[in-house]
């Protein structure tokens, strides 16, 4: 253990421990900006390259930064001599002497991590003129990058190469033309992106941001000629709360139903139903795949891996098109949704389906890009027109004028609008095997299962197996959040060690609660964790917890569909793979 | 989407293998093969970084941050022609400044740049020893010394018919 000083106080540390961890076990917040710790995940970022976080130890000539200088016996640090306090703002200053003054309209607004310092240090004028940087913006379906805005943190970086090993974004030129790309400069969508948007959630500032859906939205809602609906995905009702000062954890369900029925949707649904029909037909191909196998076909291949996330599609699409064919053909539920509303509902409702206007709410980026995808329209017309994040639909609320917290809760509407505890779950990494596990298990068996919670497949656990008892089979199953973490196991599947029957693969760390348009964590997993425990808990108030016994998911068999993996049921609810390999250019 | 214009003959994409293979493709190694790989070359244009990408295992976005970090790597073909400009520091006392604005106006490019045509490329030198002749332009194998903004259009006809 070492000893040192710091602000007057003794502090005792582990050897390597750094100052500003140091600090802040004794309640000292050193403020940072190209820091990052997402301790849980156990993913950290610390370039030493801002210099915010300088701090004055006695006996050395230079400001340190806190974030890279590890603790030493005796010293003794000062965090807010003047000195300090006076080189962290020419720090901020001289950041800021290269960056647009476009606060006020800015996305990020209200959320960013450089303005929040500028208020902080009560920064008042900039003496530093210096050249302004400018590049060109590149949009694509989901995200915008904005590069002026760029401060060279390199969380993304971080983030997209270590985290999730896309390799989309680098470092590129020198000293003042530095900036982070994609290769060759080219935009977003000719590179291997997923829009996981998981450099979104950490950019600092507003030079990552998502494509913003919410005035088109507001047009249509607006709109006599239109028949306006939504689908709400899962795990948005464990976070929106967090954007009206709720603790993290707050379940709103209630309250954000109401909100949307305020809004002026005409119909609100649920995407959790899609969730329920999801596992219908993944599960039945499931048991179906595994059967073959079991009986000795060759032609089938195993493990069965989900297919709901859309940027873990693009990144199998991408990374290994060689296994096109192991994922489920199963849509995700949000696509699903959409299929099912523009026509059986469009029908019941006797609406035209380019009257219909879908609109989805969702935790997550790369749905805005999975809902343009051309495979899921009909003679252009999308399933679902368009995709807003928890963040837009927060905004939108109180854009509004809305008192979320004042609002009584409200239910879904039917038919879509009734599911159980079993969707619910998709919302968290695990969550939709387990979802899988209750239908398959009961459908092979047929048997009811003595019980419904399986908590050996819950966890934060970036790989996680276990092995479930069918009834005297013992089927194994395999969990990956991150993309780092799907491509291990895709390598070993690759490499023939592989003895999963079926894998879970979502690509943001935690699942959809920690997803690309979830409020901003700014760093602190721990939220992950509420909106976990959260999601678990309304799984277990639902009185029907598994996904066949959905009475309206039942009825649409009934009435539509025929049943699980019918022809009808292919043509809405299932979809193919590209091979994406070539499809990067450069130009 | 287009797919990407594969230009590298197959005797080119088991050159640069064969260089990385040289360094066990090990990603640690990157600079060093993308020196070799720019020396067999000459440049490293984007279908070439690919290959490297793919046999060290290292993400198109780093190569590309590399190339473009360390100013003696270049994405652009060497001219036929290619134009050198001593900027050491007798050189550039005597002028030298002024002839390279002289040679980007004349061919229309920047520094480190080819001209459409392919006939000439601009870059900068380090004293080349020759300070006396200060300043100093190269083209291809042949000096110029003591040249003046003026003569530059002289010098560049001189290669007019090839
Ligand atoms: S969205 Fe995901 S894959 Fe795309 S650049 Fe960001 S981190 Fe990388
Ligand atoms: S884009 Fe954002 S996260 Fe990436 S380096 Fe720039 S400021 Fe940092
Ligand atoms: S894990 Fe969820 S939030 Fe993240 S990209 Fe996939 S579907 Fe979207
Ligand atoms: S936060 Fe420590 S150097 Fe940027």
């Amino acid at each position: 253990m070492i000893k040192l000083i710091i602000d007057k106080k003794t502090v005792e540390v582990e050897k390597g421990t750094t100052i500003l961890q140091a600090a802040k076990n004794i309640g000292i917040h050193i403020p940072t900006l190209c820091y990052m710790n997402l301790g849980d995940l156990n993913i950290e970022n610390k370039p030493g390259g801002c210099r915010v976080c300088v701090v004055e130890v006695d006996g050395r000539r230079n400001l340190a930064p806190a974030c890279a200088t590890d603790c030493a016996e005796g010293m003794v640090v000062h965090t807010h001599s003047i000195r300090v306090l006076n080189a962290r703002k020419t720090v901020v200053q001289l950041i800021l002497s290269d960056h647009p003054f476009d606060c006020l309209i800015c996305a990020k607004s209200g959320n960013c991590e450089l303005q929040d310092l500028a208020h902080k240090l009560g920064i008042r004028e900039i003496p530093y003129q210096g050249e302004q940087s400018t590049y060109r913006e590149d949009t694509s379906p989901a995200i915008i990058r904005d590069v002026d805005k760029c401060i060279m943190c390199r969380r993304c970086e971080v983030m997209c190469n270590e985290v999730q090993t896309v390799g989309v974004l680098s470092a590129i030129n020198r000293g003042f033309q530095s900036v982070v790309a994609p290769a060759f400069e080219m935009n977003l969508d000719h590179s291997v992106c997923t829009y996981c948007g998981q450099c979104v959630n950490v950019c600092p500032t507003g030079a990552l941001t998502e494509v913003d859906h919410t005035n088109q939205l507001i047009n249509d809602l607006a709109d006599p000629g239109k028949t306006v609906i939504v689908q709400t995905a899962p795990a948005v009702r464990a976070a929106l709360g967090e954007e009206f000062g709720m603790e993290p954890g707050t379940l709103v369900t209630g309250k954000m139903a109401a909100a949307l029925r305020e809004l002026g949707f005409d119909y609100v649904f649920d995407t959790d139903f899609a969730a329920d029909l999801t596992i219908m037909e993944e599960g039945t191909e499931l048991l179906d795949r595994l059967s073959k196998h079991l009986n000795g076909d060759t032609n089938v291949h195993l493990p069965i891996l989900t297919s709901c996330c859309p940027a873990w599609v693009k990144f199998f699409e991408h990374q290994f098109p060689e296994m096109k064919d192991i994922p489920s053909t199963a849509r995700s539920p949000q696509q699903m949704f959409g299929a099912i509303a523009k026509t059986y509902f469009a029908d019941k409702i006797n609406v035209d389906r380019k009257k219909l206007v879908v609109v989805s709410i969702m935790p997550c980026v790369a749905k805005k890009y999975e809902c343009s995808r051309d495979e899921f329209k009909v003679d252009g017309n999308p399933d679902v027109d368009y995709s807003i994040s928890t963040r837009e639909l927060a905004n939108l609320i109180k854009q509004a004028n809305i008192d979320f917290l004042g609002l009584e809760d409200a239910d879904f509407d039917n038919p879509m609008g009734e599911s159980t505890g079993a969707s619910v779950i998709f919302g968290t990494t695990g969550g939709v095997i387990e979802a899988a596990v209750r239908t398959a298990y009961e459908v092979h068996t047929q048997k009811e299962l003595p019980k419904v919670d399986f908590e050996e497949l819950r966890g934060m656990e970036g790989i996680r197996s276990a092995t479930i008892d069918f009834d005297g089979l013992p089927i194994s199953i395999g969990i990956a959040h991150g993309l780092g973490n799907a491509r291990k196991l895709l390598e070993d599947i690759k490499a023939g060690k592989s003895q999963y029957h079926a894998i879970e693969i979502m690509a943001c760390p935690g699942g959809c609660i920690g997803g690309g348009g979830q409020p901003y964590i700014h760093g602190d997993t721990s939220i992950l964790k509420a909106r976990q425990k959260a999601i678990y808990q309304e799984d277990a108030q639902k009185t029907i917890r598994k996904s066949h016994e959905n009475k309206y998911v039942q009825k649409l068999y009934e009435e539509f569909l025929g049943k699980p993996m019918s022809e009808k049921a292919h043509h809405l609810l299932h979809t193919h793979y590209f091979d994406r390999k070539k499809e990067v250019f450069i130009d | 989407m287009s797919s990407i214009k594969v230009k590298l003959k197959e005797k080119d994409i088991a050159k640069i293998q064969e260089i990385c293979k040289s360094f066990d493709n090990k990603p640690g190694d990157l600079i060093n093969v993308l020196h070799k790989v720019q020396g067999e070359f000459g440049y490293l244009p984007a279908e070439v970084q690919e290959v490297v990408a793919e046999n060290l295992n290292v993400s198109l976005a780093k190569i590309y941050g590399v190339v473009t970090f360390y100013s003696f790597f270049t994405m652009i073909p060497k001219g036929k022609h290619p134009v050198s400009i001593c900027t050491g520091t007798a050189c550039y006392v005597r002028g030298a400044e002024k002839v390279l604005e002289e040679f980007k106006k004349e061919l229309g490019i920047k520094v480190g740049e080819s001209t459409p045509d392919g006939k000439f490329s601009l870059t900068c030198l380090r004293c080349v020893g020759a300070c006396g002749l200060a300043p100093v332009v190269q083209v291809g194998e042949k000096t110029y010394g003591r040249i003046a903004p003026d003569d530059v259009k002289n010098i560049l006809a001189e290669y007019e018919d090839n």
